[in-house]
């Protein structure tokens, strides 16, 4: 597998769903005397097996509640699938719900190390980038307030500075291109079409499907957490619009 | 186990920015910030020096170094664990989005309470001197029960942390605990009492106060360490260790569905 930058082998994320939603003492003492915790087992993802090349940008199409989002989130490490493995070369990074994970109480400042250290940078090298992240950001004198003041723009422009300062070597974008204003939106298409240059992998989630066709040249469509349809990007999505249908 | 300590290094930036960030915006936007660390023990412990002793005609003149020691340590213990019982939801968005090691939250709320802890040890060295408690060579040996503490602590925090997730009453329930974990730690009143009422063995069997007595041997008396509670305490924090990482990392992989 001397080029495959994502691997994802023989998938499957089964949930649990029980029917009432237990979550205090009492209620699961009581339910389990009565032998009444009942569970449907639900299944999101069923055998999904894919590859996707270094520096192939792969668009994962689906309906809502394909399993696009679990399967993303699998990819990321962040939910252990019940069966399977995943396996990613080189650095990941998510850029799902920007700034969802600042300190509110922190400023801009330190949630650029915070922030990036919880993507795995160092901090001699976020010291060394903090110019370029801010400079980025566009936030000037605002870096130094805390985020819980910011506006929702202000974040998501952060959290995007934070995110793309590296090349990672794989990038997981999950409907995130609406950002900020038409200026800066722009700034972050190009930004991402630089790093498209670089060879980054890419895998993209979206309902647009005039989006994910300028972006992609592989996808996969997914149906009740199956794979129904894989390829280049053409064939899938037309197949996608029949389905839609 | 090579694997656990690359992985432990690797993230070695985020544990210290977690501790930070939680001393940091622990005294944020108080006047006296990381003061409070010193002045809020010496408050308390005159408080307390006030109401059991000089009340309750106590004439010990090493009371308040009694109090403090108790106080010092007791509170670590549960500021501590209730951080690290919250740890997991409230980086819940965190945990949502990036993969991290997730024991990474547990432990830094365990020592950034740590890090205060020892901060506020000075108090205990202020008022020592100005009481004449003098140092002997058995001080140094405090280093045991301070170390004792931390390490269950972490194993109680990661204990609570995992059951707090499927269970939020967990958290009313510890303060109840705590509660109790507080009176059997004779923390301001002196143990002789419990001993003539037959008692006493409510005290031997709280690990926690075991630690109290050995920190007390070192720091007041200038005995050796007590050998009954050495054993208990170490016992039972390394036991509590085992315990919590266990339950941690069979549970983890499940926390996300239900935070």
């Amino acid at each position: 597998m001397g080029n495959v930058a994502v691997d994802v082998q023989d998938v499957s994320m089964k949930f649990n769903m029980s029917s009432q939603k237990v979550d205090n003492l009492k209620e699961y003492f009581i339910k389990f005397v009565k032998k009444e915790i009942m569970y449907n087992e639900f299944h999101a993802l069923n055998h999904v097996t894919f590859q996707v090349n270094k520096g192939d940008r792969l668009g994962i199409l689906g309906l809502n509640g394909a399993g696009k989002s679990t399967l993303l989130k699998v990819i990321a490490g962040v939910l252990k699938p019940s069966e399977g493995s995943v396996q990613v070369k080189g650095k990941i990074v998510p850029l799902l719900e920007l700034g969802a994970g600042f300190a509110r109480e922190y400023t801009g400042a330190e949630n650029i190390f915070l922030y990036g250290t919880v993507l795995g940078y160092s901090k001699e090298f976020l010291k060394e980038k903090y110019d370029e992240i801010v400079e980025f950001s566009e936030l000037g004198k605002f870096i130094n307030v805390p985020v819980k003041n910011y506006s929702s723009g202000m974040r998501s422009r952060l959290g995007f500075a934070i995110a793309t300062v590296v090349e990672p070597d794989v990038l997981i974008l999950d409907e995130v291109l609406a950002v900020g204003d038409a200026k800066f939106k722009k700034k972050c298409e190009k930004r991402i079409q630089s790093l498209f240059d670089k060879g980054v992998t890419v895998l993209f989630v979206s309902h647009s499907l005039p989006q994910v066709k300028r972006i992609c040249n592989k996808a996969i469509l997914l149906e009740h957490g199956r794979i129904i349809a894989q390829g280049d990007i053409d064939k899938v999505a037309s197949i996608y619009e029949q389905k839609m249908e | 186990m090579k694997q656990y300590i690359n992985n432990f290094l690797k993230y070695r930036f985020l544990l210290w920015e977690l501790v930070k960030k939680d001393i940091k915006l622990k005294y944020r936007k108080s006047y006296l910030g990381i003061l409070w660390t010193l002045i809020e023990p010496l408050l308390t412990m005159i408080v307390l020096t006030i109401v059991f002793g000089t009340l309750f005609g106590n004439t010990d003149k090493q009371f308040p170094v009694y109090v403090l020691t108790g106080r010092l340590m007791y509170s670590f213990f549960s500021t501590s664990t209730k951080a690290a019982m919250k740890s997991i939801r409230s980086n819940s968005s965190m945990i949502k989005k990036v993969y991290v090691p997730k024991y990474i939250y547990p432990l830094s709320s365990t020592l950034s309470s740590y890090v205060t802890f020892l901060i506020s040890l000075i108090v205990l060295v202020g008022v020592s001197i100005v009481l004449r408690v003098k140092p002997t060579k058995y001080t140094l040996l405090a280093v045991v029960p301070l170390l004792l503490v931390l390490i269950m602590s972490y194993g109680v925090g990661m204990l609570l942390a995992t059951m707090a997730v499927f269970f939020r009453d967990l958290e009313y329930l510890w303060n109840v605990a705590l509660m109790m974990i507080m009176y059997t730690c004779a923390i301001f009143y002196p143990t002789d009492r419990l001993v003539h009422t037959g008692f006493s063995w409510i005290l031997e069997i709280n690990p926690l106060y075991s630690v109290i007595v050995n920190f007390r041997n070192c720091v007041i008396y200038g005995r050796p360490l007590d050998e009954r509670a050495l054993l208990l305490s170490a016992g039972f924090s390394f036991a509590i260790l085992a315990i919590g990482l266990i339950a941690f990392y069979k549970k983890q992989d499940k926390f996300i569905l239900s935070i």
